[in-house]
């Protein structure tokens, strides 16, 4: 069994009289790709901001690479996050700058790094990503699948140790959502990095995780690798998988 | 046993809450609930205003777009509003024999006042309403959300450089507005007069005093202040998707508008105390 770099324990977050995440518990291992699956509204992308403190979780503790998320200070939990990447669903890519600054955004802190050792992070990365020639484009220039990728090749930027993918394929057609979920497997395998996705889109889970959660009004109901899942006794389980 | 009909009695004690009541009850509570925000949000930023890293290089740009990109427009409107008022004071002036005092009113009333607070409302229309529609987009498409989980403080690179900037920009802008709107009332005298530029000046000058220059100067910080403080607590606080951007453009508009015209009135009265 590997190194444990990312512990969650009965995790619980209401929005007023709405209960989204009732108690929610799992590990991962280093250089393990883990799905949490579920339908829409599950509450799946409240669990993965609760992980890097975009929200507060209610209740439970989050434990990523040794450290108590609850209780570190700003500049800890800053540098911790420098640790964990974040692939948002919608990419997120800040509107007034071009790729290249996208991607040298999060290195701001690393001052001491010379322009030179720069643009060899942002070439490797988009290069990663199978998009160099997209480096002096605007966001508004780039399709959904594109945007996706420079998102991705932002996260990498910074070498993280666990990668969060908030619904990776989500807008994106089959062809492109493959190849997404191929680049997240390809990923895990050159730098052996952790990842925790959130999809409902089970051909993403079969293609990229080494292992899948599912997720139904804020517990995990079920977890297995695909295979195990798509032979489950819950039918509501098996019923994505047919 | 009991009838089922209610006295008088018991209707009196009964507490009696009326729909417009409860909206009331509900109204004064959001407005107190949106000062307390408002107060973190402004106690948040001082904190990290002295805090280093500084975000110099991002100010700067910031001070280019709030200040210079906004140039063309104050330095037009100032323009009118000089020659405008001008034309129309000096038919009441002549009435009384004063044409001679046109220079020296026009100056006082837009150094002191019109210049300063026009600048102002049309500062908050432009930058106000572009900061609030640009944070709340970037909180809507998870922009700030990316920002912090890069491990930046979105606060200090996306308020604070821009509450800077505003505050130091708008004093300059009032500046360079009130002289040429000084110059559109030198237009604006010899449209029907012929007075030359040396004596326009002279008697701009003869009139204008230290308490005149000085308060209007001051205030104008304020105004800077307010205007990007309120664009950047809508934009930054802003949700409900592009209802929200919308919101928060047009709030800030309305809000900073609002207090621009609260702190000339505080500011007035200051002066006058010295006065």
């Amino acid at each position: 069994m590997g190194t444990i770099v990312a512990n969650i324990s009965h995790l619980k977050k209401s929005f007023g009289d709405n209960v989204v995440l009732k108690d929610i518990s799992f590990k991962i291992n280093k250089g393990e790709n883990l799905a949490i699956f579920g339908k829409s509204g599950s509450g799946k992308s409240v669990l993965i901001k609760c992980l890097v403190g975009l929200i507060e979780p209610d209740d439970g503790k989050v434990e990523l690479l040794d450290s108590t998320v609850s209780d570190l200070n700003n500049d800890e939990l800053n540098a911790l996050r420098k640790k964990i990447g974040f692939l948002f669903q919608s990419a997120a890519l800040y509107d007034s700058m071009t790729v290249r600054e996208n991607l040298e955004f999060p290195l701001r802190g690393q001052k001491s790094k010379p322009q030179k050792e720069v643009d060899e992070l942002v070439t490797e990365a988009l290069k990663n990503v199978g998009l160099e020639e997209a480096i002096d484009k605007m966001p508004s220039e780039l399709s959904g699948g594109m945007r996706k990728r420079v998102g991705l090749a932002r996260t990498l930027i910074l070498k993280p140790e666990i990668i969060l993918y908030d619904e990776p394929t989500t807008g994106l057609d089959p062809i492109t959502s493959k190849e997404i979920s191929q680049l997240i497997l390809d990923i895990q395998k050159k730098y052996n990095t952790a990842s925790i996705i959130i999809t409902h889109d089970i051909e993403c889970a079969r293609i990229a995780a080494n292992r899948i959660i599912m997720i139904k009004d804020g517990t995990s109901v079920a977890e297995g690798t695909y295979e195990e899942l798509a032979e489950s006794k819950d039918e509501w389980v098996r019923s994505f998988f047919k | 046993m009991s009838t089922g009909l209610k006295t008088s009695n018991d209707l009196n004690s009964e507490k009696v809450t009326t729909p417009s009541e409860n909206s009331y009850v509900k109204t004064l509570k959001g407005f107190f609930e949106e000062v307390t925000l408002l107060t973190k949000f402004t106690g948040r930023f001082f904190r990290e205003v002295i805090r280093p890293p500084y975000e110099v290089s991002e100010f700067l740009k910031q001070s280019y777009l709030i200040g210079y990109k906004s140039l063309p427009l104050i330095a037009i409107t100032g323009f009118i509003m000089g020659l405008v008022l001008t034309i129309q004071s000096r038919p009441t002036l002549a009435q009384f024999g004063a044409e001679s005092w046109l220079p020296a009113m026009v100056a006082v009333s837009i150094i002191r006042e019109i210049g300063p607070v026009i600048t102002a409302l049309i500062f908050a229309g432009k930058v106000g309403s572009g900061i609030g529609a640009e944070l709340a987009s970037m909180k809507v498409t998870e922009q700030i959300d990316a920002m912090e989980v890069s491990g930046i403080n979105p606060f200090k690179y996306l308020v604070v450089t821009r509450i800077m900037s505003a505050t130091l920009m708008l004093p300059i802008l009032v500046i360079i507005g009130d002289v040429i709107s000084l110059y559109g009332a030198y237009i604006g005298v010899n449209l029907k007069g012929d007075v030359s530029f040396d004596l326009f000046f002279v008697k701009i000058f003869e009139k204008l005093v230290f308490t005149d220059v000085f308060p209007a100067f001051i205030k104008t910080f304020f105004f800077g202040f307010v205007v990007a403080l309120l664009g950047c607590y809508k934009g930054y606080n802003s949700s409900k998707g592009t209802e929200g951007v919308a919101e928060a453009a047009n709030s800030s508009v309305v809000y900073a508008s609002l207090m621009i015209f609260i702190l000339d009135m505080v500011a007035v009265q200051v002066t006058s105390l010295f006065t």
